[in-house]
């Protein structure tokens, strides 16, 4: 089985690698072909090991010691068990199908090739970080991760710079930049959490940190977590480190479905998850998790009601099941996470590509306002988008609905009362913001006409490979019960108990009401129009559409004052103390030589002089 | 009675004599010359000293100076016929190629 861990480990990078070979030269279709059809392989051999992975058969292999210095001892390790198999199932679904959809996506870009490379190397990093068996490795992956999702945000990275007022994201290298950096704040919370594991454990196994972390301080544990989780805020974007998924929407769209979507954002959960026997000792952490989580939820879906950029509204209704997933992962329902996890990575993608048919359509327009009544040109993707979203809004047997709703029920039995009812207006406001796009982009007048643009449907096989996800999104919710009993061998089972049974039904039944009268209230206003134009004077609407004036917060108190303080760095401290230093010692030497030329005189009579004088010297300096 | 003392003080005037020369003289004749006060002032010290102590190598060893000196001078005064000839001068002065 060790075969199957290195194919799928391998194949993307050697996917990589092959495309990456053609890098600078034109558009050549063999670089998509081929890094999909290792994507293919690497997807085929997940499933083989998730067929065979179960209690007693876990795959580790060993590929080589890595760093072995005194007691610190690591070595390149991977584990297929079942929550990585799962990830790692998840992870080459998704990228083997965005592959395939890329194909026709950047059809006519130049960077053809050098997309593919990159988005080949992102899903190996990715792979790296589910299947590590240790905590550096994992972290490794972790930083490659954000590598590749740097190169993609910024692939059009020749795009001007332009202000905020003007373009909210300024440009897609900016945006690169920004997640860049965030990412790296975060990074340096993980790296604490990992010295401090080491320090207190003496190892960075995972199997050797779970066994020992039950014996080690529990100050230090509760550290350690905190930790951890600020570097999975970054990841997964968090308040208050959020702001940049949203800009991330810069890249193309299939990145946006792939990495911003799927998989990169989840790793923060994939850690809290992984980490569960660090998370568990410490309810404290877990409930600050879950709060956060359900802060964002609904946080990140008040943005999306309002928001006009077709990518953006995806973008944010991510960061709100993100932090649903926070939710779970932090009351402790561990494989609830990682289910919500797997079924948003279907929806999510399949809304993306959606996305990115609808960009095609409309050469690359996202103002939402400027679309409508597109269902009669792209029948097919509003299809597979409606299916999309009704999995979003978690309607009965979309796969949202089973996920979501056990959130749910996971907050109501810890008795998380307010999570819950967070959760619950969350659920209403999905529901509202995920019908709001549909009906302004495929229903409605056809406002698209009035800016002169051509829609036209996407290529078929495009199509196809979105049908696989749109299959998933509504059937994978069925596996519930088989995943639970796969995942819970070695994650801790979590059983929702509501009392009395009663009770279950109200609450399932209320979030489905709650979503439905999301989405008939959002079908109905906007099949009429939608709102007036008073509602957007309305502070509230400023405030919202602003996206809580955060961006512009931090780029008034972090940003500015920061640039000032780099200003001041470099032009007193910088040039004024250390470069005149510098600069002092080359002049007193070039000067002391340039004084003491003239003894070079080349004549004879003078240096015999200087000789002898020197003579006079020594012997002076002998007998003293 | 001539003792060693003698001996060494008339070396180390004839020292200071060739090397005055060495600094004063600008005529490169007279520059061999002050060098050569000077090596057999050395020689001098060498002979009085070794009769003194009743070893026969400071004598052995001022043998030396004298040969090597005479070849010295042999090669130095080619050179500066030669020199003569190019330059028709041998003040010192006139002998600077290389200012610094």
């Amino acid at each position: 089985m060790e075969k199957y861990v290195y194919l799928t480990l391998f194949a993307p990078l050697a996917g990589s690698l092959f495309a990456a070979m053609f890098g600078m030269s034109k558009k050549n279709l063999i670089t998509g072909i081929v890094t999909s059809a290792l994507l293919f392989v690497s997807l085929f051999s997940s499933l083989m090991l998730l067929g065979y992975v179960d209690e007693e058969h876990i795959v580790k292999v060993n590929l080589f010691d890595w760093i072995s210095a005194g007691n610190f001892d690591v070595s390149f390790g991977f584990i297929a068990d079942q929550v990585s198999v799962i990830m790692m199932v998840t992870v080459t679904t998704v990228s083997a199908l965005v592959h395939v959809y890329s194909i026709g996506y950047m059809d006519h870009d130049e960077g053809f090739n050098r997309f593919f490379s990159y988005l080949s190397a992102f899903v190996f990093s990715m792979l790296v970080l589910v299947m590590s068996d240790n905590f550096l490795g994992l972290f490794i992956g972790w930083e490659g991760v954000g590598l590749c999702s740097w190169l993609l945000i910024g692939f059009w990275y020749y795009k001007k710079d332009l202000p905020r007022e003007i373009y909210p994201a300024i440009s897609p290298s900016w945006a690169a930049n920004e997640a860049f950096i965030m990412n790296r704040i975060a990074d340096l919370g993980m790296l604490i959490g990992l010295f401090l594991i080491y320090w207190n454990v003496g190892s960075l196994n995972y199997d050797v940190v779970f066994k020992n972390i039950p014996n080690v301080d529990i100050s230090i544990v509760v550290l350690i977590g905190i930790f951890l989780f600020i570097g999975a805020m970054g990841k997964s974007a968090q308040f208050p480190l959020h702001t940049w998924l949203a800009d991330a929407m810069e890249g193309p769209t299939p990145v946006s479905a792939l990495i911003h979507a799927a998989t990169m954002v989840t790793a923060g959960v994939y850690l809290v998850v992984r980490a569960n026997e660090v998370f568990s000792l410490i309810p404290n952490v877990g409930m600050f998790i879950a709060s956060l989580g359900a802060f964002v939820a609904v946080f990140a879906a008040t943005m999306a009601l309002v928001n006009n950029d077709l990518k953006k509204i995806i973008a944010y209704s991510t960061l709100s099941q993100l932090g649903y997933m926070f939710v779970a992962a932090g009351l402790g329902a561990y494989w609830v996470a990682l289910f919500h996890l797997m079924t948003h990575a279907f929806f999510k993608s399949l809304l993306f590509l959606g996305a990115g048919n609808v960009m095609h359509a409309m050469n690359d327009e996202l103002n939402i306002k400027k679309m409508g009544g597109l269902y009669s040109k792209m029948k097919w993707t509003a299809i597979l988008m409606i299916i999309a979203s009704l999995a979003l809004a978690g309607i009965y047997p979309f796969a949202g609905f089973f996920s979501k709703d056990k959130i749910l029920e996971v907050a109501f039995s810890e008795h998380a009362y307010i999570l819950w009812f967070m959760l619950w207006i969350g659920a209403g406001l999905t529901a509202f913001y995920s019908f709001r796009l549909i009906m302004l982009v495929f229903f409605g007048e056809e406002r698209y006409k009035r800016f002169g643009f051509h829609p036209h449907e996407a290529y078929a096989f495009m199509l196809w490979a979105m049908a696989p996800l749109g299959v998933l999104a509504v059937i994978s919710g069925f596996f519930e019960h088989s995943f639970k009993e796969y995942v819970t061998a070695i994650l801790p089972d979590y059983e929702a108990h509501i009392e009395p049974h009663i009770v279950g039904y109200v609450l399932i039944a209320l979030t489905l009401t709650m979503a439905l009268s999301g989405i008939l209230f959002a079908v109905y206003k906007y099949s009429r129009g939608g709102f007036s134009k008073k509602w957007e004077e309305t502070w509230i609407y400023k405030l919202l559409f602003n996206q809580y004036y955060i961006p512009q917060l931090y780029e008034k108190f972090i940003t500015k004052p920061y640039a000032e303080l780099s200003k001041i760095a470099w032009k007193d401290i910088d040039l004024k103390i250390v470069d005149s230093t510098v600069d002092f010692i080359a002049t007193t030497l070039y000067d002391a030589g340039d004084k003491s030329r003239v003894i070079q005189s080349g004549n004879l009579s003078k240096m015999l002089r200087w000789m002898a004088i020197g003579l006079i010297v020594l012997l002076i300096a002998a007998i003293i | 009675m001539i003792t060693l003392t003698h001996y060494m003080v008339l070396s180390g005037i004839l020292f200071s004599i060739g090397m005055l020369g060495v600094i004063r003289r600008k005529n490169l004749l007279m520059l061999f010359f002050s060098t050569e006060i000077m090596l057999n002032a050395v020689n001098l010290g060498f002979v009085a000293v070794s009769k003194y102590i009743g070893d026969l190598s400071g004598q052995m060893f001022a043998f030396f100076i004298i040969a090597v000196a005479a070849s010295e001078v042999a090669v130095g005064l080619g050179l500066l016929v030669l020199w003569y000839k190019r330059k028709q001068t041998i003040d010192l002065d006139s002998l600077q190629s290389m200012k610094g």
